[in-house]
C-alpha cells in the first residue's frame, strides 16, 4: 500500500526533517507514528498526500511514485485517500451534511448517490441527527467525527491522520480511536501520527517511532515509549 | 465535467458576493462609479460627435457671383472652384432660387419679399461643400482669389470653436476612459484578491479533498463577472433615466437647431450593451489577474 525508499526531506530553510526513511505499510494495517515534537511526523505524513515533495527518494502509494507526480495529478491522488487533522479543517459556513458532501462534490458525484453515501457515513460516526448544524455548534469530538466522515465518504483504501485527538479530552479521544478501529476493520489502512500515550498503549497496533527524521523503532504491537 | 458542477459554481460565486457583503458593496459601487463616469463620457462624446457631424454636413461656403460676370465666365468659375483643394461638390443656385430659399425660411413674413419679384437684388450663388469641413478657412482663402467672386458666406468663428472644443473633448475623453478602465480592473482584482485571501482556509480544504484547480477557480472567475455586470447595471439605470429626461424635457422642447441629441432608442440600448460588455470584460480580466497571482497552483 505505502512504501518509502530512502526518503530525505530538507525544507528551504535548511532544516533536515527526514533523513533516509525506509518503510513499508501493507493494506489493512493500523499504524501509529510516534516521536518527540519536531521529529518529523507531520513531514512524514505530508509525503503521503503530496503536500510536500521529498528532496530525494521515492514515495510509493499503490505502487506509484507520488514524488514524481505532476501537480495536476495531485487531486486524483487525494481522492483516493482521506486526510484528518488536529484542527478538523471543516468549512464553517457549511453544515455537517454539506461538509461531508463536499468531498463528493469535487468528484462530480450524482446527487442521489451522494445523499445516500453521506447519510451512511454520518450514521457510522453517530451524527445522523445533527446534519443541519454548523461546525461551530458542535463539540470538538463531534467536529472531528465530521471530518472523519468526510475523509471516508469516498470509501478510500487509506486514511491518514495527523494528531487527530490533539485537541480532545481522553474520553472523546477513545471514541475517535474506536471509530478508526471500526473503519480499519472494514479494510481501510490507517496511518495516524499521535502524541497520545494512553491510546497507543491501550489500543495496541503497529508503532513506528521517528526521531530526528529517522525511524528508530518499528514494532508490531508496540508501546508509545515516551514519557509525554 | 465542468458542466455538471456549473450550477454549484454559480451558487457558490453568488454566495461569495453576500458572504463578503461589504467588500461586494464597496467594489460594486466603485465599479459603478467608474462606469458611470465612463458612461457619461460615452454619452458626451457620442453626442458631440453627432452634433459635429450634423454641423459638418451643414458647413458650406456660399460663393456670391459678381453680377457683372458673363455666362461663360460663370461656367469657368465652376471648374475653377472644383479644382480648389478640399472641395467636395459645387452646386449652382440662381438668384431666383436664393429668393425662394429666403422666402421659405422667413415663413409667414415672406410676403415682404414679393416686392423683389421683379427686381431681384440677390446674387447668383455657388454652394461649395468641403471634404474636410474643419479646414474651411483655408478653402475660403483659396476661393477668394478666383475671378468674379463677390463675397463669401460661411460660419467662421462658430465652426472653428466647435471643432476645437470637440477635438480636445475627444482626446481628453479617450484618455480618461482608458485611465478609468485600468483603475477599475485594479479595484476588482483587489476585491477578488481579498476574497481569495479570506477564503484561504477553504481553498486549502478544497485541495485536501481533491478538488482540481479548475474547480477551485470557477467561483472566483464568476465572481469577477458578477462584480463587473452588477457594477454596470447601476450606471445604466442612472444614465438612461437622466438621458431620457434630458432628451424629452429639454432638447425636444427647446428645439435648438444645433443641439440635436442622439435619439434614446437605440442609443440607450447600445450604451447598456457597451457598459455591460466593458463591465464583464473588466471583471474577467480582473479575476484572471488575481487568480493567477493569488491562487498559486
Ligand atoms: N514548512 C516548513 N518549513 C520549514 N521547516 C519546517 C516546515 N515544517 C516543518 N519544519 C521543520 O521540520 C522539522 C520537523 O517538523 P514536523 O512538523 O514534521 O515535526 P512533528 O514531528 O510533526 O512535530 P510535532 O509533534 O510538534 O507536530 C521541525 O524542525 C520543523 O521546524
Ligand atoms: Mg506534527
Amino acid at each position: 500500500m505505502i512504501e518509502m525508499i530512502d526518503v530525505y526531506k530538507s525544507y528551504p530553510n535548511g532544516v533536515n526533517a527526514l533523513n533516509g526513511i525506509n518503510i513499508k505499510i501493507e493494506p489493512g494495517e493500523f499504524v501509529y507514528i510516534v516521536g518527540p515534537s519536531g521529529s518529523g511526523k507531520t513531514t512524514f505524513i505530508k509525503m503521503m498526500y503530496r503536500e510536500e515533495k521529498p528532496t530525494s527518494g521515492a514515495v510509493l502509494i499503490n505502487g506509484k511514485d507520488v514524488a514524481s507526480y505532476k501537480n495536476s495529478k495531485i487531486p486524483l491522488l487525494r481522492r483516493n485517500m482521506g486526510v484528518i487533522f488536529q484542527d478538523y479543517k471543516l468549512l464553517t459556513n457549511l453544515n455537517v451534511y454539506e461538509n461531508v458532501a463536499y468531498s463528493l462534490l469535487v468528484t462530480e458525484e450524482t446527487r442521489t448517490r451522494m445523499k445516500r453515501r453521506v447519510m451512511d457515513v454520518l450514521e457510522l460516526v453517530g451524527l445522523k441527527h445533527k446534519i443541519r448544524m454548523k461546525p461551530q455548534e458542535l463539540s470538538g469530538g463531534e467536529q472531528q467525527r465530521v471530518s472523519i466522515a468526510r475523509s471516508i465518504v469516498r470509501n478510500p483504501k487509506l486514511v491518514i491522520a495527523d494528531e487527530p485527538t490533539g485537541n480532545l479530552d481522553p474520553e472523546t479521544s477513545i471514541g475517535i480511536l474506536k471509530l478508526f478501529e471500526e473503519i480499519n476493520a472494514l479494510g481501510t489502512t490507517i496511518v495516524m501520527a499521535t502524541h497520545n500515550k494512553d491510546l497507543v498503549n491501550n489500543f495496541r497496533h503497529r508503532v513506528i517511532a521517528i526521531e530526528n527524521g529517522e525511524i528508530v523503532r518499528d514494532e508490531v504491537k508496540g508501546e508509545y515509549g515516551y514519557d509525554i | 465535467m465542468i458542466f455538471k458542477s456549473l450550477f454549484y459554481h454559480f451558487k457558490e460565486s453568488w454566495k461569495n458576493l453576500f458572504r463578503n457583503a461589504w467588500m461586494t458593496f464597496a467594489s460594486v459601487s466603485s465599479v459603478a462609479m467608474t462606469l458611470l463616469i465612463l458612461g457619461g463620457f460615452i454619452v458626451m462624446t457620442m453626442n458631440l460627435n453627432y452634433i459635429t457631424q450634423g454641423v459638418e454636413n451643414k458647413v458650406e461656403i456660399r460663393v456670391h457671383i459678381d453680377r457683372t460676370a458673363e455666362k461663360d465666365e460663370v461656367t469657368a468659375m465652376r471648374s475653377k472652384l472644383e479644382h480648389v483643394k478640399n472641395v467636395k461638390s459645387v452646386e449652382f443656385s440662381s438668384k431666383d432660387d436664393e429668393l425662394e430659399l429666403m422666402r421659405e425660411s422667413w415663413g409667414k413674413n415672406s410676403s415682404v419679399l414679393d416686392m423683389f419679384e421683379q427686381n431681384n437684388p440677390l446674387h447668383d450663388v455657388y454652394v461649395v461643400k468641403l471634404v474636410n469641413p474643419q479646414d474651411v478657412e483655408k478653402a475660403a482663402k483659396d476661393i477668394e482669389s478666383i475671378d468674379f467672386v463677390d463675397k463669401l458666406q460661411y460660419g467662421k468663428g462658430f465652426v472653428n470653436n466647435l471643432f476645437n472644443v470637440t477635438r480636445i473633448g475627444r482626446y481628453v475623453g479617450i484618455g480618461l476612459i482608458v485611465g478609468l478602465i485600468f483603475t477599475t480592473i485594479f479595484l476588482i482584482s483587489n476585491t477578488i484578491k481579498i476574497t481569495i485571501i479570506a477564503r484561504r482556509r477553504e481553498i486549502e480544504i478544497m485541495r485536501l479533498v481533491g478538488a482540481t484547480n479548475a474547480f477551485i477557480r470557477w467561483p472566483f472567475f464568476l465572481e469577477g463577472i458578477w462584480l463587473g455586470t452588477l457594477g454596470a447595471a447601476i450606471p445604466i439605470g442612472i444614465l438612461s433615466l437622466a438621458y431620457y429626461y434630458l432628451y424629452t424635457n429639454v432638447v425636444e422642447r427647446l428645439n435648438v437647431q444645433f443641439l440635436q441629441l442622439l435619439p434614446p432608442n437605440p442609443f440607450l440600448y447600445q450604451l447598456a450593451g457597451i457598459l455591460i460588455g466593458i463591465g464583464s470584460i473588466i471583471g474577467v480580466l480582473a479575476s484572471l489577474m488575481s487568480i493567477r497571482k493569488f491562487l498559486k497552483v
